[in-house]
């Protein structure tokens, strides 16, 4: 992500609570609690663990300690509140998405989901009879007009001020009128026991990961706004193998793609490809632009054309 | 409105009226049975809510497509029957229409029934029940659903206030007169008297009071069915994306809260032999009630389907299709015909608005208003805009599972165990005013 101009304003900002949280998102896979637990029974035992800058490394079990994290009401104010002066936006790229779903599983491993819970699901997509089918990936779409926080009979889902919504776990009351409002189905519900619940139960809640996840809430896609905190790109986009995601500031008119690191002007890619959102029509003005699927170097290979499930 | 014979009035005395109405409270033993049965109901199938609370809604056949089902649709129709109180005894009561007097106290018995379990439908659909009170502590004013706790609560109290006020005096009778009741009863009886001995100064002010919550709670009842729609239409979704939900679900709750008094009309007069009280003419009324209401919900229902399916919209077309020939084909059509075409056709003779077949004809009506909700409700989730994809199988249909429908059973049984209750401690028909209808003089001792 371009950076240059708000730097320094923007360390002081992180400094002033204190960045302990950089190495949750990458061990948080791994539950230093179990491990630590278990170490006590069986001594000498060597994990791997990737560190913050990409080194694979050997740690002796008894070692790991918990990650410190921000107090709980530390992490929900400023969960609330948002990174001042940001206005996040991604742009996906549907002529280079060729389906790999290192997005889909990038995502599920951060927001510890199972396979069939989606933050961002990549649909095959044909807009009418004889037009081309091609992959969407579609994540939350962060309206700014948004249909599902309004609904929401208690604050616990809500726009911030860098224009990313949110839900807070700790509040929602699992009415589900969220769902039932958002036009792009982009919202799920835990139905039961959430994926490693009890090896999870320990871990402070971070609103900004949705984690843990909590039966009986809501849970969407976030932008990742745990990673925007310490200037990373949403899991899906770092994870893309193809090129597909751009994600950066729209005040800054800066996006930068996830696989090749390249950062260019969001208004000029959105120009020069006819950049669209999803549905504009139903007034929601989502922050996910779209670039159209033409010019692909590749085939289609999804199984669309022999699918029913189309409309 | 004398279209039926009369003989039978001139033997009725005001004694004769106080042991009919109150005589079935006190001396029906298969109603005690009644209550130990829906008791047993409702303590199985609060296992199976149990299960739910201890497994989470994982139990039921919803998932992230289908996130409302059974429950949301049981709730719709609970709070559309519960209209019947408004309907009933205070817009027919306002226009001082008078064949209602026996049969407003059953209307309004039935509109506090569905409308306190509907409220409680709500509470067993939530994921986090437990967090309840969030609504009061954090609640949005901007959420629909906050309108909706308002007005429910709100006619919830109202609708109570209808069946107490207007019983005072009945109260006061039951207080000389049951002298077999419990002293818990007994005590009841002496509290909600209030002291009412007749005397035209508490007469006056009793009427002033009972007219006042009949003009209230007309746009009460109309605004607690209009935000029960608007629970839909406030979003962007195929089938519930429109304007007329309003007063599209305010018709249909009338044609469900006509059916469901008939019904109980009809078991209050059979079982409590009020043959004298609930006559024909009270069905008869009630079916040319019913064949109007239903004639308004026809005309909704045509605007409602036929203008969408004349244009075929994308989005739409799909889900207009599934309900018109496709997977829902069966149940929107027989909700529509056996729900409500042929129950017009058929009520306007006057032979099929006759007790038993009028009942029979309300048991058609109020079960195909209750599928016509299920077809409101769950359709429309699974025609979203976007194809379902990468979801397991049973994220692409919805079938109730057992728990799902235990817990909905649970619903039905409180209702009418509320309903028997306040039948049992209560008279259903109120035996002042109908004294009063009667020219027949009215005496409370004090």
């Amino acid at each position: 992500m371009k950076e240059e101009t708000s730097n320094n304003s923007r360390r002081k900002f992180l400094k002033s609570f204190g960045i302990s949280v950089g190495a949750a998102g990458v061990v948080s896979s791994f539950s230093l609690i179990g491990a630590a637990k278990a170490a006590a029974k069986k001594p000498a035992e060597m994990v791997n663990l990737l560190t913050q800058d990409g080194q694979l490394v050997q740690v002796d079990k008894n070692q790991l300690r918990p990650t410190v994290t921000e107090p709980l009401d530390e992490l929900q104010k400023r969960g609330r509140e948002g990174i001042p002066g940001k206005s996040f936006v991604m742009v996906i790229d549907l002529s280079k998405c060729r389906n790999a779903r290192k997005c889909m599983a990038a995502c599920q491993n951060h927001h510890q989901l199972r396979a069939d819970q989606h933050h961002i699901n990549v649909l095959q997509m044909q807009d009418a009879e004889h037009t081309a089918p091609y992959f969407m990936p579609k994540p939350c779409q962060h309206c700014d007009n948004p249909p599902c926080t309004k609904v929401c009979p208690v604050d616990a889902t809500f726009k911030r001020q860098d224009g990313i919504v949110l839900i807070d776990n700790e509040r929602c009351i699992g009415c589900r009128f969220c769902i039932a409002a958002c036009p792009y189905s982009a919202r799920i519900f835990q139905w039961t026991e959430p994926k490693d619940s009890e090896k999870y139960k320990d871990l402070t809640y971070n609103i900004e990961a949705n984690v843990p996840q909590k039966k009986g809430t809501v849970s969407k896609c976030l932008f990742s706004a745990d990673r925007l905190r310490e200037d990373k790109l949403p899991s899906c986009v770092s994870s893309c193998p193809n090129g597909v995601y751009y994600f950066g500031d729209r005040n800054e008119d800066a996006v930068t793609n996830g696989t090749t690191g390249e950062t260019v002007r969001f208004s000029k890619l959105i120009e020069e490809n006819a950049g669209y959102t999803l549905m504009e029509e139903l007034g929601t003005k989502p922050r996910v632009y779209y670039l159209p699927p033409k010019n692909r170097a590749f085939e289609f290979n999804g199984d669309l054309l022999n699918e029913e499930n189309l409309h | 409105m004398n279209d039926l014979p009369k003989q039978k009035e001139t033997t009725l005395s005001f004694e004769k009226i106080k042991k009919d109405i109150l005589h079935p409270m006190q001396n029906h033993k298969g109603l005690e049975l009644w209550i130990v049965f829906l008791i047993a109901v409702i303590s199985v199938c609060g296992w199976a809510y149990y299960i739910q609370l201890k497994d989470g809604l994982g139990v039921t056949g919803m998932r992230d497509y289908v996130s409302w089902g059974l429950y949301i649709a049981n709730f719709v129709f609970f709070v559309a029957v519960s209209l019947v109180g408004m309907l009933i005894s205070s817009i027919l009561g306002l226009l001082r229409i008078d064949w209602i007097t026996p049969i407003s106290r059953i209307a309004e018995i039935i509109a506090v029934a569905f409308v306190a379990v509907a409220g409680l439908v709500i509470v067993l659909d939530m994921g986090r029940p437990d967090r309840v009170l969030n609504v009061m502590i954090h609640g949005r004013f901007q959420s629909p659903i906050l309108w909706d706790v308002t007005v429910i609560t709100t006619y919830l109290t109202v609708s109570a206030l209808l069946l107490i006020l207007p019983m005072i005096p009945d109260l006061a009778i039951c207080k000389k007169e049951l002298t077999k009741a419990s002293p818990i009863m007994k005590k009841l009886y002496n509290i909600l008297s209030l002291g009412y001995i007749n005397t035209p100064e508490q007469h006056k002010h009793l009427h002033k009071m009972i007219r006042t919550l009949m003009v209230l709670i007309v746009p009460i009842g109309l605004a607690i069915h209009t935000v029960t729609s608007w629970l839909f239409a406030a979003t962007l979704r195929n089938g519930w994306d429109t304007t007329i939900f309003g007063p599209y679900f305010v018709a249909g709750a009338f044609v469900a809260g006509a059916a469901a008094l008939i019904i109980a009309m009809y078991f209050f007069r059979v079982n409590y032999k009020l043959q004298d009280y609930i006559t024909d003419l009270q069905f008869d009324k009630m079916g040319k009630l019913l064949v109007a209401v239903c004639l308004v919900y026809l005309y909704f229902n045509l605007n409602e389907f036929l203008v969408p399916g004349y244009k075929m919209k994308t989005g739409d077309d799909v889900h207009l299709k599934e309900l018109f020939y496709g997977h829902w084909a069966i149940m929107f059509w027989s909700s529509q015909l056996l729900g409500n075409i042929i129950p017009i056709i058929l009520l306007v003779y006057k032979k099929f608005r006759k007790p038993l077949p009028i009942m029979i004809i309300s048991l058609f009506v109020l079960a195909g208003a209750w599928f016509k909700r299920y077809v409101i409700v769950i359709p429309t989730l699974l025609h979203p805009h976007l194809p379902i994809q990468n979801v397991p199988e049973n994220f692409v249909h919805y079938y109730p599972t057992a728990i799902e429908v235990s817990v909905t059973v649970l619903s039905f049984a409180l209702v009418l165990l509320i309903i028997t209750v306040l039948s049992k401690i209560f008279p259903v028909v109120p035996i002042v005013e109908t004294a009063e209808s009667k020219g027949i003089e009215v005496k409370i001792d004090a």
